[in-house]
């Protein structure tokens, strides 16, 4: 079984900024319990010889050259804002880190 | 906000043994930004240097740059680091609008260069080896305003206006391990380091190396525990120390603030801390809590990066002379007694002083005028000597105008001060100001004669051997030749006289 807790789907609702409800959360620690162990099945098929990998196609170094290319316009990496101000976009403050 | 108790300093390094472990952010100057064609520039006007990958639009596609790629390895291999022959980004999750896409792009697992080692010498001459845990890739942040409130800070603040300008723009950030064994040079230490990082990447071409321009940035860690005890004790992140001096400083603070609070039986608590610069002090900022998980995982759009053994082997035969080398070389070039050699280091002058002496300056000289009337003026100004307006060329030129007799130290004074004003070459401000020295003996003996027949028994009392009273005539011929003579060939021509 998995080790999903109502504690840790809190915990990532709370990170995700989601808010969820008392009965959301047993449902989702269900869900979420179901969709871990399937993966895990995974970890039957492998030991500590098979490498890591974050691609399932062999691809490595893709690069750009440092060259520049065209940006947006203000206006049009504005436009899509719910809000701005002097060429800003325009945000609730947020108390954090300076 | 009260204000914190502070230790004495010796006191607390009395009982407490300090540990200091520093973060540098190196932002690098490539063309353009780390996963966009964006020009890296951040100082236009706000989001014009923005595309649908660096504002996070879905569906956009990021591609790394090759030359930060490059620029990384070299700054690891300058470290002495082995670089990793696969590595890929990661996703570093957190909600703040400084980048729009939820998470920053970032190394987490494997990082481009990791163990190295640096070599550093604190201003008493003593040397420390910082060992270097990791140097990773990443993307720098957009700048936050936030408007409204008393101070236009972000406390009380009613909004905050979002330029993406420096979203994405690549980034190497340098992680030591803890550094122990530095004791009441600690402080020093952590200074110096920044300042060794800071000449490399300078020497290496990678980034323009600025502090106050936020090229170089520290976070500075921090813990105290009493002498003899294994545990580590808790540690707090400085941030936003952003010139050497502030390092330093903060440092220091927090020691002192750290043992006041132990020796009256408290406990440090874990967060970060904002130093503040006009106060000099650091105050607290957010503990660290569930906001630190950032559930990284790996990125999806980027594949790995599997720097070629050629590639890395190119790059380390292409390596300056490395800081201690140099500074080893440069010393011996130069001459220096080891004191003005040390404060030319600390005070951060070898790079001016190099290049006023390859523009044709000799060394004592370039020396004098950087850590003398430069560095005055700088201070004065509240300013980095390479914020004033002077080139090492143009130092080079007074120097010599000096040297050569066509101006005098007073005048070459006027001359500095005048270029740093924007008048124009040394040799441009000397001929539109006629400020070349009377060199010209007969105007010099004419004003000297003058000079004698208003202290008559000036000769006598030299030939007698009060040479000093020499010191009358000159100032006389100094004056009617309104500062421009060779106050030393005034003194000859008078000593001349006295032994006709």
């Amino acid at each position: 079984m998995s080790d999903v807790t109502p504690h840790l789907v809190r915990h990532l609702a709370n990170l995700a900024r989601i808010e969820l409800d008392e009965s959301e959360v047993v449902r989702f620690t269900e869900q979420l319990g179901l969709i871990l162990d399937s993966v895990a099945k995974i970890s039957s098929a492998i030991d500590e010889n098979t490498p890591s990998t974050s691609h399932p196609i062999p691809l490595t170094n893709v690069f750009r050259e440092d060259i520049i290319e065209p940006s947006l316009s203000q206006e049009q990496a504005l436009s899509g804002a719910p809000d701005q101000g002097q060429g800003r976009f325009r945000v609730a403050a947020i108390l954090d880190e300076e | 906000m009260a204000k914190a108790n502070l230790m004495d300093y010796d006191k607390a390094l009395e009982l407490y043994e300090v540990v200091i472990g520093l973060e540098v952010h190196i932002e690098l100057n490539t063309k353009t930004k780390m996963f966009c064609g964006c020009k890296n520039d951040f100082g236009d006007e706000p989001n014009t240097n923005v595309c649908p990958i660096c504002i996070g639009l879905p569906g956009s596609l990021p591609v790394v740059n090759r030359k930060a790629v490059e620029s990384s390895i070299s700054i690891g291999l300058a470290l002495g680091c082995s670089i990793a022959p696969t590595g890929g980004f990661s996703r570093k999750n957190y909600f703040y609008p400084d980048l729009a896409k939820n998470y920053q792009t970032s190394q987490f697992r494997d990082p481009i260069a990791f163990d190295g080692q640096l070599d550093v010498e604190v201003p008493s001459g003593n040397k420390f080896t910082v060992l270097i845990e990791r140097a990773h890739m990443e993307e720098d942040a957009g700048k936050l305003t936030h408007i409204g409130g008393a101070t236009g800070r972000i406390q009380g603040a009613e909004y905050s206006l979002v330029d993406y300008n420096r979203a994405g723009v690549p980034l190497v950030e340098i992680v030591t391990k803890p550094v122990f064994g530095a004791g009441a040079e600690a402080p020093e230490l952590a200074a110096a380091y920044v300042r060794s990082i800071r000449e490399i990447v300078k020497a290496l071409g990678v980034s323009d190396a600025r502090m106050e321009r936020g090229n170089v940035r520290c976070d500075a860690n921090v813990s105290i525990r009493p002498h003899g005890q294994d545990k580590l004790g808790t540690r707090t992140e400085t941030k936003n120390v952003n010139s050497l001096r502030s390092i330093e400083r903060a440092v220091r603070y927090e020691i002192q603030r750290q043992a006041a609070i132990l020796s009256a039986g408290g406990t440090i608590t874990q967060e970060t801390r904002h130093w503040h610069e006009d106060k000099g002090s650091t105050s607290s900022g957010r503990p660290k809590s569930d906001a630190d998980d950032y559930r990284y995982f790996p990125e999806p759009d980027l594949v790995p990066v599997e720097p070629s053994t050629e590639l890395i082997e190119k790059l380390r035969a292409l390596l300056p002379e490395n800081p201690a080398d140099r500074r080893k070389r440069l010393a011996a070039e130069w001459g220096f007694a080891e004191m003005e050699f040390r404060d030319v280091v600390n005070a951060g002058l070898m790079d001016f002083i190099e290049e006023a002496v390859a523009a044709g300056a000799k060394p004592q000289a370039a020396r004098k005028w950087y850590s003398g009337e430069i560095a005055r003026i700088a201070n004065s100004e509240d300013k980095d000597v390479s914020e004033m307006n002077i080139t090492p060329a143009q130092v080079a030129e007074i120097a010599t105008l000096v040297e050569s007799g066509k101006i005098n130290d007073r005048i070459a004074r006027e001359v500095l001060s005048a270029v740093l004003a924007g008048e124009g070459s040394p040799t441009e401000i000397v001929s539109s100001r006629n400020l070349e020295v009377v060199s010209d003996d007969g105007a010099l003996i004419a004003a000297i004669d003058e000079a004698l027949a208003k202290q008559p028994d000036v000769l006598e009392k030299i030939r007698e051997g009060k040479v000093q009273a020499a010191g009358a005539v000159i100032g006389a011929v100094m004056q009617a030749m309104k500062g421009q003579a060779d106050a030393a060939r005034v003194r000859e021509l008078v000593l001349e006289r006295a032994n006709q």
